[in-house]
């Protein structure tokens, strides 16, 4: 097979533009890409500081790497989720990366500021793993981008991520989720940073194949808590009618964009107002994140009074204070690496 | 040929001198969802495969989702 632009050998076949491109000219049809979703969806620009959400997989590095070399001004933020040997291993990729490229990354430690990992706050709360996983992730990013100036953060999602949630939603009718999925989630209060998805007109085996040609350094293993996720059903589906339609996934998301989501954006506007606990955005008096972490520590002092009769520290919601108490004004305690000079 | 499907963290012997294409469809792989990587190269499926070489299949599929 034949690169499209110079003839030489192809290294990557793209079934759903009938494309195949060698190293070089992959990764310029890859930047192309997430030139057209920034510029197209005005993301953001040059002038603007990132925060990307960086997991230490392929598809954030991916993103962290394509931005960089792009020219766009940003920062990296992990987030350990305390998820065992998983959650060393994918930081250890993060940092990696920061490192070699001299770029800020950003850390911040749920099972050092709460208390508790995410499986703590699945466990206690009823949520399947990756819903505790999602809710923490997004509350904590958003909280780091409002608590250190980032106007945008852009996460790794790519067209399978969002084809397979959109699958999910029509395959349930979550309209007022199917209203909300979108490339760009403006920031419709002074307390919640823009959100956007830079990748999302490129397939995982595109971002995963520029992974390999730039010689990034991410974690090939799978979370061990995504064994059985309905995610991947939808994506084990989808791909098995991408091989026999290429283009299946693309059409059934960027229709949704043009077709679909006018019908149904419509239809969800809740008003905000700020969590009484924390003070981010939430439609409730107690926001959805700082509930779970209420009920997380709740759960772990009864087990651990149960346990013991001395009384001694227990884990707390909200980063550091016993539920009832007055809350920190101080943002989450986070720590920089990556930069040469900077202590790790 | 030794193909070593990274996320089944197995490696098999197959018979070379076929496309990649043939290699994962004997072993049931969507093409989908896997790179083929000889070295640090990625393939294309319609690559001829020797009987001295040896392949990584490198899952593509990220699951949970936040």
């Amino acid at each position: 097979m034949r690169c499209q632009k110079c003839k030489g050998e192809a290294s990557v076949e793209i079934r759903r533009h009938h494309a195949a491109f060698c190293n070089e000219h992959f990764v310029e049809f890859f930047d192309r890409q997430v030139e057209r979703s920034i510029e197209g969806e005005r993301m953001f620009t040059r002038d603007d500081r990132v925060l990307v959400v960086v997991s230490g997989g392929k598809d954030s590095l991916a993103l962290w790497d394509v931005l960089r070399r792009l020219g766009y001004q940003t920062t990296g933020l992990y987030i350990n989720l305390g998820i065992g040997e998983y959650s060393h291993e994918s930081q250890r990729k993060a940092e990696g990366y920061a490192a070699g490229q001299g770029a800020e990354l950003l850390i911040a430690d749920i099972p050092h500021d709460y208390g508790m990992s995410v499986e703590d706050f699945a466990r206690a709360t009823g949520r399947v793993s990756c819903s505790a996983c999602g809710l923490s992730k997004r509350y904590l990013f958003n909280r780091v981008a409002m608590d250190r100036g980032f106007p945008v953060v852009a996460t790794g999602h790519n067209l399978d991520d969002e084809a397979a949630v959109l699958l999910g939603n029509l395959l349930h009718w979550q309209t007022e989720y199917l209203a909300r999925q979108a490339p760009v989630l403006q920031s419709t209060h002074p307390q919640f940073a823009k959100k956007v998805k830079p990748l999302y007109r490129i397939a995982e085996r595109e971002t995963a194949a520029y992974a390999v040609i730039r010689g990034i350094d991410y974690i090939v293993e799978e979370c061990p808590n995504s064994v059985g996720a309905k995610s991947l059903l939808y994506k084990d589906a989808l791909n098995l009618l991408e091989q026999a339609a290429p283009g299946t996934k693309q059409s059934l998301y960027w229709g949704f964009l043009e077709r679909g989501r006018p019908l149904v954006e419509a239809l969800v506007s809740p008003s905000l107002r700020a969590c009484i606990h924390c003070g981010q955005p939430t439609t409730a008096e107690v926001c959805a994140f700082c509930r779970m972490t209420e009920r997380a520590a709740e759960r772990m002092r009864v087990r651990l009074a149960l346990a013991s009769s001395t009384p001694g520290p227990t884990p707390t919601p909200g980063g550091g204070t016993p539920a009832g108490e007055d809350r920190p004004e101080t943002p989450a305690p986070l720590a920089e690496v990556g930069r040469p000079g900077r202590p790790a | 040929m030794k193909v070593l499907i990274r996320h089944q963290k197995r490696e098999v012997e197959v018979a070379g001198r076929r496309r990649v294409r043939d290699v994962l469809a004997e072993l049931g792989i969507n093409p989908e969802t896997v790179l083929v990587i000889r070295g640090t190269q990625l393939l294309t499926h319609d690559v001829h495969l020797a009987d001295d070489d040896r392949i990584e299949l490198r899952p593509v599929v990220s699951g949970g989702g936040a």
